[in-house]
């Protein structure tokens, strides 16, 4: 499952850090701190602008990966990292993009479970690292088998 | 902002959520784009198997994050991953702990937790501090 698609990266979708999207994401996650929302303490930061919150690249739109389609009911999200090369800046542009990385099954309680690892990244326009983020995905053999029908 | 100075190995920093509640939910789908319908429609979670509408993980992940938002000025959080360990329901009332566990040159290292109020782990890793 999955064998030709690994490794294929999605082409890079253009996305901006959006003052207002920032503002309604540290809300719902109860983080509204002025390093991210108000613009005199950010100018004032070692920024000279505010950041965003860690797991705010949530929100960004990473394109896809040709002929990967997964159903959006029935996942399990198992894990999820992020690594930064710095904190993400308001306003900026940041180039995303996804990739299958790897596919595996192992026998679970509940019958066998595949594990997808995806990786997305997040670039500067000029093609300089921001951030990459790895998650595992669990599908469910009841899942899988929908998907192969 | 506080200053990193207050970081000592084995002294947590803790804060505890009021209670989960579904407008928290609504509110991070609208927020993050993540509309799955068993994050905040009860049937929809029914169908899934699941006794109730559960929590994101992200959400979690997301307010975890937030005890090391105080020291920004001074670091910042260069890694950070977790494993979702258990679902959280409406009405749960999470902590939120990160100690330090080392100190290796300009990097702390911490372990992190959200703790539900039956004492389980729902949401545990680690994360890095980089000083500038």
């Amino acid at each position: 499952m999955f064998e030709s698609l690994m490794g294929t990266r999605s082409t890079p979708v253009k996305n901006i850090v959006e003052r207002g999207s920032l503002k309604a994401f540290s809300k719902a996650i109860g983080d509204e701190s002025p390093i991210y929302l108000d613009e005199s303490v950010g100018k004032r930061s070692k920024y000279g602008c505010n950041i965003a919150p860690p797991t705010y690249p949530r929100v960004f739109d990473y394109g896809e990966i040709q002929g990967f389609h997964l159903p959006n009911v029935g996942l399990i999200h198992g894990k999820q990292s992020f690594h930064y090369e710095r904190p993400l800046l308001v306003g900026e542009t940041v180039m995303c993009s996804t990739s299958l990385e790897d596919y595996y099954e192992r026998n679970g309680k509940s019958g066998l479970l595949g594990f997808l690892i995806l990786k997305r990244y997040g670039e500067e326009p000029e093609g300089k690292l921001i951030f990459t983020e790895e998650q595992v995905v669990i599908i469910t053999e009841a899942v899988r088998e929908g998907m192969s029908s | 902002m506080n200053i990193v100075k207050e970081f000592s190995v084995g002294t947590p920093i803790e804060v505890t959520l009021p209670p989960v509640s579904r407008l928290d939910l609504i509110k991070y789908a609208g927020a993050s784009g993540d509309f799955n319908p068993i994050h905040t429609i009860d049937e929809e979670a029914s169908k899934a198997g699941l006794p109730g509408i559960i929590a994101h993980g992200m959400w979690t992940m997301g307010n975890l994050a937030k005890l090391f938002t105080p020291y920004y000025e001074e670091v910042f959080l260069e890694d950070y991953s977790v494993a979702f360990k258990g679902m959280v329901f409406l009405g749960d009332v999470l902590t939120l702990k990160a100690s330090l566990v080392s100190i290796q040159n300009d990097r702390y290292h911490f372990d992190v937790a959200a703790v539900n109020q039956k004492n389980e782990s729902v949401v545990k890793g680690s994360a890095i501090l980089k000083r500038y």
